[in-house]
């Protein structure tokens, strides 16, 4: 028989990272591509590991928040309060009402610089270079307010056991304020290209399609999970202020590359006024309760981050070290997904639907 | 000065790689490079690639993993270079010295030129630790 004649079944594999100039971070997906489509993903992680939540069992459980707080820099403030709130369950300590709602106000802050840090990064991964530069220029506003607060541009450092350790004066309060206020002003000018544009649409719309009950089935969180249409947001269980706050979950059903933007670029705006609103009914009190007993008992925790659902299990055994710090993450919950919706696209579409998910792998491998 | 290291000291291709960092110093490399602190207006460009790159920037405090990658990285990054190593994790270990599956510090796996302090560093801090590994550069090159 002739050879020609007998088609041939060649597959490339072509690995995609540790080093990648999208991603920030390094994780491996081996791609396995016929005729410049996507059959089959691998990923691969473990090139952060740390080894956090067996440090978290040797130090001072009060170490432990700044510890915590590095599992990931981009919601740091949102690590430390979920520590935070399982450590205050576990030594009965009753968090003053100012203090919720500051920690609102900075959970918040860290949602909408995560947000917006991640839209630059899309922008760049679908080479929409000039989108990039205008996101991440209107993103140092937030981390400007953030330096104002404690020093620190990334990390915040402002909460603790007990309460928070900054107070905002009115001076801040106000500055907060404009700042939002500006923030909102620049973003609206921008949102239309991200509704709007061909070139982004072109290139979302349609792609990475993750159907609702294919969400459901795989565990999806976060803005993965409502741009597939589940409302599913963990601030609805009123941990902290939440309570208070008047707001409804972001949610589109298209599943696409393009719902899951437009989830967070929504996001965005939820968040601006959520802190305007925390700011207005913010009371005035004590920020902080301590309290000297040790962790004992064991207790759980979850709270929303920008990725999804973030959840700790503290096991303390009342000394001062913890018996056990268990951290699930989104992205973790999110690596199915993010597997499955690359099946079946272009070798081109790879970077935007990766960035999708907005993979976070320092927080998947602690 | 040659010509090629007049060029190479004007325009200078960094190489970016995180080997265990918590994110905070490698969004701030990012951030250094955006218009507030515009990093590219001093002619340097972030490059995915190791075969072009002048400027290894690594952050983290590596772990036998990463360490594989970040070794693989400096051996295809052509001579003359230098190695930033941004943090205090990537200095020492920094918070994470503790953690059972870490080197601390990224000198004990690459040789490094310039250590940036700061948990996570400041843009300010990464621009002038460039700065300072051009200098090196320059001395590396002959110049």
């Amino acid at each position: 028989m002739n050879e020609t004649e007998q088609p041939v079944e060649v597959n490339t594999v072509i690995p995609f990272g540790p080093q990648h100039p999208v991603l920030p971070e390094p994780i491996q997906l081996r791609f396995t591509i016929h005729q410049d489509k996507v059959v089959g993903v691998v990923p691969n992680i473990g090139y952060i590991h740390r080894g956090i939540e067996k440090a978290c069992e040797l130090n001072d459980y009060k170490k432990n928040v700044s510890l915590c707080e590095r599992v990931c820099g981009i919601c740091n403030f949102m690590h430390a309060m979920a520590y935070c709130e399982a450590v205050e369950e576990l030594t009965d300590t009753e968090v003053p009402d100012r203090a919720k709602y500051l920690r609102v106000v900075w959970s918040e802050l860290s949602r909408l610089q995560s947000h917006l840090l991640w839209l630059g990064l899309f922008a760049d991964s679908i080479g929409f270079e000039s989108l990039f530069m205008h996101i991440w220029r209107d993103r140092e506003i937030v981390l400007s307010l953030n330096e104002k607060t404690s020093g620190h541009r990334i990390h915040l450092s402002t909460c603790a056991i007990g309460g928070v350790n900054k107070d905002m004066d009115k001076g801040l309060i106000s500055e907060y304020k404009s700042g939002m206020e500006l923030l909102e002003r620049r973003i609206r000018e921008l949102a239309p290209v991200f509704y709007k544009d061909r070139s982004v649409k072109d290139r979302t719309v349609g792609k990475g399609v993750l159907p609702k009950k294919r969400a459901m089935l795989l565990g999806a969180v976060g803005p993965t999970a409502r741009g597939s249409g589940i409302p599913q947001d963990m601030r609805r269980l009123g941990y902290e202020a939440y309570s208070n706050l008047d707001f409804e979950p972001v949610v589109h059903d298209e599943g696409d590359v393009h719902a899951r933007l437009l989830v967070r670029l929504e996001e965005v705006f939820q968040s601006i006024r959520l802190i305007k609103e925390c700011l207005e009914k913010m009371p005035e009190g004590p920020v902080m309760n301590k309290n000297r007993r040790f962790p004992n008992g064991a207790t759980v925790v979850r709270i929303e981050q920008p990725r999804g659902e973030l959840f700790y299990n503290v096991m303390g055994n009342g000394t001062k070290r913890l018996r056990r710090c268990r951290i699930r993450t989104p992205t973790l919950a999110n690596i199915p997904a993010l597997v499955d919706i690359l099946v079946g696209y272009d070798v081109s579409d790879i970077a935007p639907i990766v960035m999708s998910v907005d993979p976070c792998i320092s927080c998947t491998e602690r | 000065m040659r010509l090629v290291t007049r060029a190479r000291l004007k325009s200078p291709w960094i190489l970016h790689f995180d080997c265990g960092s918590c994110n905070g110093c490698d969004i701030e490399i990012l951030a250094a490079l955006t218009p507030k602190f515009d990093a590219e207006r001093l002619g340097v460009v972030n490059i995915g690639d190791p075969k072009q790159a002048d400027v290894i920037v690594v952050t983290g405090p590596a772990n036998p993993r990463s360490a594989r990658a970040l070794r693989s990285l400096y051996e295809q990054t052509p001579d003359p270079k230098v190695v930033v190593a941004v943090g205090a994790c990537a200095a020492t270990g920094g918070v994470f010295r503790n953690c059972e599956n870490v080197f601390g510090g990224v000198d004990k796996v690459i040789p490094v030129d310039v250590y940036v302090p700061g948990c996570a560093a400041r843009p300010e801090q990464i621009i002038d630790g460039l700065l300072l590994a051009l200098r090196k550069l320059k001395e590396k090159d002959g110049g």
